[in-house]
């Protein structure tokens, strides 16, 4: 993808929501109006590599609305009803920032299930086409298309009007950052990037909390991989890779949010990353703070992972006996319980016990990377000192 | 979201309830099953929650490397393996819950009789390919 073509698919993104607010204006609803600027966008990304326009909201604009016009004549002639579209718009009022606002929580209304809230955002807000989506969670373009029309359908009694629960957008946001990227578009930058674009349109320090967490997770993201598509924990990372300018924008982001006092969980999450971002060196982490916000987290949230996450911060604050301590109180059946207990035994000197529940936590993996991860962690502790243990019979 | 592969086996499941092999089925039991299985396809399509689907042969054969430059060793069919896939469908859904669903209803295609065949589908999970970005 050339470098132009790609300027103009960002251009193209940020263009979308303003330009289904001014199809919203002149009358189309918004299931219709939707897939007349899907259309208009498609056929953006055919034409202006070649033939650029001079106005590219105009044009967009334009198209769409005559995709919306004949789209309507088509409905009209199949019912054999009278044509009632208006040839000429009617001028309605501009777009205000208020338009995007309420298509992030026409997005994530409640009523729609949270992967397809997450599809309609990513289309209806991002820009991204159906094909892209459905690239980025590895299911059949149909499929995908299918999700997005049901979403539309599902939404298409909400009033375009009503102030809608910022929490529920939020949720949709983070649930797209951490599908992370693959295929060809990148959804953690592009969640950032609609994060941005909703902290413009609205104050609110959970927002500004949420895009810090997201800048200070993004700014990890060279580290966080080996060459070899390995998992590097934390402890481990080459720190001089991590990104100062977005830890630095991230901490900002925070630091003017946790000023006003309304404390939420994501401000709190990112709180934690932003003490694991001030540590030079794995060995100079806060880890006391860092409980102390996990108690902030345990408080607000009652989860039970975030117990499991706080038992990791205590064993690094108060010794792996004081981490086990706090994991004993916990269910074992916990995602990634074994995987805690595994890393508080070894830490606690106990490698055989360790070595064992690491390949437990293996097989209760629920992805590849994290897998090979515990796998490698227990094979490391059964073949120390060139020993073999295990499977193959050996003599540890 | 989460995807499952629901397994359909040749042999090594256990027994399933209307247990009449299908070349003794009638014609019309035959096209009724199988337009069952293209109607709960299509209908996952509808859904928004259709991934794949695919029909194995029941034989093929076993291939191993077999050491630089020589090409590889083949072997079998085995007939005393066990274990005999017979096809699968891939679907993307919001819970455990709904795939094992999911499954029961394609379980309860008709066979002989035109009685659901009841038979015994292997569930399992995907293992995805990235962890989720926050650690």
């Amino acid at each position: 993808m050339d470098e132009a073509l790609t300027m103009d698919e960002a251009l193209l993104r940020a263009l979308t929501p303003r330009v289904l607010a001014i199809l919203g204006r002149r009358g189309a609803g918004f299931a219709a109006a939707e897939d007349a600027v899907q259309d208009a966008l498609v056929e953006a990304v055919r034409v202006w590599p070649d033939d650029p326009p001079r106005d590219p909201q105009g044009w967009l604009v334009t198209v769409a609305w005559r995709r919306f016009l004949d789209a309507t004549r088509a409905d009209t002639a199949r019912r054999r009803r009278e044509d009632r579209a208006e040839e000429e718009p009617p001028p309605g009022p501009a777009p205000s920032v208020d338009d995007t606002l309420q298509l992030y929580f026409l997005c994530a209304h409640p009523s729609l299930t949270p992967a397809s809230a997450v599809a309609l955002t990513l289309r209806a807000v991002g820009g991204l086409t159906t094909r892209q989506i459905a690239q980025a969670y590895v299911v059949p373009e149909a499929t995908m298309a299918q999700r997005i029309s049901r979403a539309k359908r599902t939404v298409s009694g909400v009033r375009f009007d009503r102030p809608g629960d910022v929490s529920t957008v939020l949720r949709v946001l983070y649930l797209a950052f951490n599908e992370g990227y693959s295929g060809d578009v990148d959804l953690a930058a592009e969640a950032i990037r609609l994060t941005r674009q909703l902290a413009a349109v609205i104050d609110h320090p959970e927002v500004a909390g949420l895009l810090s967490l997201m800048l200070l997770h993004h700014a990890r993201r060279a580290a966080r991989t080996a060459p070899d598509g390995s998992l590097v924990p934390l402890a481990e990372q080459d720190r001089s890779r991590w990104d100062t300018g977005l830890i630095a924008e991230g901490v900002g982001i925070l630091q003017a949010a946790l000023a006003r006092d309304r404390l939420g969980e994501f401000q709190a999450q990112a709180a934690v990353a932003a003490l694991h971002a001030d540590a030079p060196r794995a060995e100079e982490t806060d880890w006391t703070q860092i409980v102390e916000w996990y108690d902030e987290l345990v408080r607000l949230t009652g989860s039970p992972v975030v117990r499991l996450n706080r038992a990791v911060a205590v064993g690094e604050a108060d010794g792996p006996r004081a981490g086990l301590a706090e994991l004993a109180r916990l269910d074992d059946s916990l995602p990634r319980y074994a995987a805690v207990a595994a890393y508080l035994h070894e830490r606690d000197g106990d490698a055989g016990t360790a070595a064992a529940l690491y390949a437990e936590a293996a097989l209760k993996a629920s992805n590849l990377a994290e897998r090979d991860h515990l796998t490698r962690q227990a094979a490391r502790l059964n073949t120390r000192g060139g020993r073999r243990s295990g499977v193959e019979g050996g003599d540890a | 979201m989460a995807k499952y592969l629901l397994l359909k086996h040749y042999r090594g499941a256990p027994a399933p309830v209307n247990d009449v092999p299908m070349d003794q089925w009638t014609p019309q039991e035959i096209s009724a099953h199988v337009r069952y299985m293209n109607d709960f396809a299509a209908r996952l399509e509808k859904t928004g929650e259709f991934v794949d689907g695919q029909a194995l042969a029941p034989e093929g054969s076993w291939v191993r490397y077999d050491g630089e430059g020589r090409p590889p060793v083949t072997d079998g069919p085995f007939a005393e393996t066990k274990d005999l896939i017979a096809g699968w469908m891939v679907i993307d859904v919001d819970s455990h819950e709904r795939a094992v669903e999911l499954a029961g209803e394609l379980s309860a295609a008709p066979g002989a009789g035109g009685r659901p065949i009841h038979e015994w589908l292997e569930v399992r999970p995907f293992l995805t390919a990235h962890p989720t970005v926050t650690e």
